[in-house]
């Protein structure tokens, strides 16, 4: 027999002023399980609480029933004061009648203490179907996987191998280093973006517990939270990293030339390559679509000049797989492609460019040493107009968003413009300067006096070309006037876009993204970093567009996480879970079409014990179950039970209003 | 047996059942935890008023709701019942409330033909964010309800008579 407490709260006013809580305690106590049935001004505080344990303990119950405020506020709260009692904490219920009746029918106190009468009764009536339930523990490999070896990766490797949690980084290109390794000077400080990311690129090289695997893709994603394995392809690389000592012989031999995808196709580089002199590990690969022998098989210079032999042409690709806990995911973002800009003369006119085609040509080891110049005749530009929002916050074209970091470095161009080319001058067209963050605004504001480039507040409508100079003309909207520019060079600052693969990768690892194809945080406030599915963190652009300080913050942040998680040899798990019962399991398999994380599987059990014909049940796996009951639902035999919400529950719930 | 038209079977229930003086319905909501039962949280925070006939009724999503809840519920204390979940595409558990709505389309045209109103059971979306907008919707399904009067048919103390 059920012997249930109900403890009725007051909430101060919040609910005795609109609900008669004596009444509902009169009502209560009627019901033939409940054994006692009090009320008290606020339940949740110290005083309250032990009422609770008291009379647990003193009436003998079986389960606990609390009116108070909604179950997503206190439930925690309760179940502890439960479990300080030597009860099941799961053995409570609560009953809303705060959120659901004092606060929505302030008018009509008849009504809201009807239906709080109701509320308790169903919390009663459920509670008797609860039953003990204990919380599953599940072990960790403590082993994180980070996915993209930009900033955000770099910064997020470092954290966690520094707490002694080994790392596994895997990273797309042969070079870790990503966008970051690409700037020239990094806003608000100008400081030099390679003096502060190299050093960080040689310790994730060197540190003990990274393990570094470059030019490689993760495939496939299985397990749960703490119990995740990373299936990676490592692309061949025909240069075996083990013997190459990275001296460049075979890189200045080889006669094949291809764009440099490192300074945006600006000059050439060979088929045997490293991206960029600074390059971690500074080894070369092959780029099999371009190298002669693996095209056509005649040439082999580079095997012919490596001393110690370490060109290998038949190099294969290879899968390894690694067995990792967690995983953050960093692969950052791509640039708009300005082609749907067609007034601007985009793709015909030479001499406009993107803003990171600029940053490459500014860059002190870019392609042209570091000034700026016109791709169509070499000359060094003096009148240079930026443009800015090209595809961002721009619905028609582009995208709805704002791409955060153009208007930074924007301004950062104009002054790298002023010190690298004396009496140039800067125009930039803009939508508004949006200059949130610690030194930001300062920074734009002196970068405006010591320039004293012309900014122009307006959109740029057509841009056409008038012997060599290009003639931009936009409004300007400050005077309300068409004005006309005449320009040696016009640099674009093109949207932040996901990458084209993000969804596929979000697919991959079984997480959201959103229309864009941005991965998607569990929560936009107070989880950022975390995504619905457990163990799964988002650092950097592959979440939304952010600058360098933010990456950093978030990666960090994705890096704690991580940290917290493999805290313990064990993860604790909410036991609130589904379970099947073989006995009435017929092995129709609908519960494993439905179930959005794959946590059920077959197994095959025999029909009778020591029988040795073999039937095949459902089998749910508790690690990665996260309790939505739609298997329970689609159950045509009701073998499924999903505790805490199962069955008997909730049908109490219904006919006993 | 020939088929039979959909719409000659809806007419079992009889609207002409006069409701006794000052009868208030039995709604039960059933309410997602992550979306909907939030988002009536929320209009409880924001104190904003709707009409107190529902019931609510807590499941972790949608998908939990097995059509049998609706028949129970029809068939024992509720005059109508209201289920709500998460937006599409916002499911807590990713494809949870494509499930419900597939299901409860059936599980409707099912009701209707055993010759329940179609308005006798509703499904609404309603975010974590729409304190407001889930009292509106209590609101039209109360109203809803009302105008159908008492629900008689099939009701397990009918049949004990």
């Amino acid at each position: 027999m059920a012997r249930v407490g109900v403890f009725v709260c007051f909430c101060g006013a919040n609910i005795a002023d609109f609900v008669d809580v004596n009444q509902v305690v009169e009502e209560v106590k009627r019901i033939k399980e409940v054994k006692f049935a009090t009320n008290y001004k606020y339940m949740c505080s110290d005083p309250g609480q032990q009422q609770i344990r008291d009379a647990i303990i003193q009436y003998r119950l079986t389960s606990v029933v609390v009116a108070a405020c909604s179950p997503r506020m206190h439930e925690k709260t309760f179940r502890k004061a439960l479990f300080d009692a030597g009860m099941n904490p799961y053995l409570l219920e609560i009953a809303n009648i705060r959120e659901h009746s004092s606060w929505v029918h302030q008018k009509d106190k008849k009504a809201a203490t009807e239906k709080a009468i109701d509320l308790v009764r169903m919390a009663v009536a459920k509670s008797i179907a609860n039953e003990q339930l204990h919380e599953i523990s599940v072990p960790v490999t403590k082993r994180a996987l980070v996915i993209g070896g930009g900033i955000a990766g770099i910064q997020a490797a470092l954290d966690i191998a520094d707490a002694r949690i080994p790392v596994v980084l895997v990273e797309k290109s042969p070079s870790i280093g990503g966008k970051m390794a690409q700037l020239d000077e990094t806003f608000p400080t100008l400081d030099c973006s390679q003096c502060i990311l190299t050093p960080k690129m040689v310790d994730v090289a060197s540190h003990p517990y990274i393990e570094l695997i470059p030019y490689a893709e993760v495939l496939e994603l299985e397990g749960f939270v703490g119990n995740y394995k990373a299936k990676i392809k490592k692309k061949a690389s025909y240069v075996n990293f083990k013997t190459c000592t990275g001296c460049g012989a075979c890189w200045q031999k080889c006669p094949v030339k291809v764009p440099n995808e490192y300074n945006m196709g600006i000059d050439k580089r060979k088929a045997i390559y490293t991206p960029f002199p600074q390059a971690v590990p500074n080894k070369p690969v092959i780029d099999a679509e371009h190298c002669n022998m693996l095209t056509k098989g005649k040439c082999g210079i580079c095997a012919k000049v490596c001393e110690k032999g370490s060109i290998d042409y038949k190099m294969q690709d290879e899968i390894i797989e690694r067995e990792i806990g967690a995983v953050v995911v960093a692969t950052g973002y791509s640039l708009w492609d300005p082609k749907p800009y067609e007034e601007y003369g985009v793709g015909r006119f030479k001499d406009i460019i993107t803003s990171l085609e600029f940053e490459r040509m500014v860059s002190a080891n870019g392609p042209t040493g570091g000034v700026p110049i016109r791709p169509s005749d070499g000359q060094v530009p003096k009148n240079v107009v930026f443009i800015k929002c090209i595809g961002s916050r721009d619905e028609a074209k582009g995208i709805e968003y704002c791409s955060k970091i153009c208007c930074m470095y924007t301004t950062k161009h104009t002054i790298l413009l002023h010190h690298k080319v004396p009496g140039s001058h800067s125009y930039v067209f803009y939508m508004d300067i949006r200059a949130a963050g610690k030194g930001y605004e300062e920074f734009v504001k002196k970068a405006q006096v010591d320039t004293a480039a012309t900014y122009l507040r307006g959109r740029v409508s057509k841009i056409y070309k008038k012997g060599d100079k290009l003639i931009v003309r936009g409004e300007d909207a400050q005077i309300g006037q068409v004005v006309e520019v005449v320009a040696d060079l016009v640099v674009l600052a093109t949207a932040v876009i996901p990458n084209k693969d993000n969804p596929d990768l979000a697919r991959l690892l079984g997480v959201s993204y959103d229309k864009y194809g941005y991965m998607s945080e569990a929560h936009p406030k107070l989880r950022p970093v975390e995504t619905a599915k457990a163990g799964i963190f988002l650092a950097g652009c592959t979440q939304a567009p952010k600058d360098i300080p933010d990456t950093v913050a978030q990666a960090s942040a994705c890096a704690a996480k991580v940290c917290g998680l493999f805290s313990g040899d064990t993860m604790k798990k909410d036991p609130m879970i589904s379970s099947v019962n073989n006995e009435f399991c017929s092995g129709c398999q609908n519960c494993v079409k439905v179930c959005p994380y794959g946590a059920i599987v077959t197994e095959e059990i025999p029909m009778s014990r020591g029988s040795k014909e073999m039937r095949t049940v459902a089998k749910i796996n508790e690690g990665v179950c996260q309790g939505c009951g739609s298997c329970v639902a689609v159950c045509r035999s009701m073998a499924i039970s999903l505790a805490g919400f199962s069955d008997p529950q909730i049908i109490n719930e219904i006919v006993s209003i | 047996m020939e088929a039979v038209a959909n719409n000659q079977l809806v007419s079992i229930e009889k609207p002409e059942i006069v409701a006794p003086p000052n009868w208030e319905p039995v709604i039960i909501g059933i309410l997602c935890n992550w979306c909907s039962y939030a988002g009536s949280d929320l209009t409880g925070t924001s104190r904003i008023q709707y009409p107190p006939n529902i019931r609510i009724i807590r499941v972790p999503c949608s998908s939990r709701v097995d059509p049998w809840f609706l028949i129970k519920s029809l068939q024992t204390t509720a005059d109508g019942v209201l289920v709500s979940g998460c937006h599409p595409g916002d499911c807590h558990y990713i494809t949870g409330n494509y499930f419900a709505r597939r299901r409860f389309l059936v599980t409707k045209k099912l009701l209707s033909f055993v010759g329940f109103h179609e308005d006798r059971v509703q499904f609404s979306w309603v975010s974590a964010a729409e304190g407001p907008k889930f009292a509106k919707v209590v609101a039209k399904v109360t109203e809803d309800i009302k105008k159908l009067g008492p629900l008689h048919l099939y009701k397990k103390e009918n049949f004990d008579k």
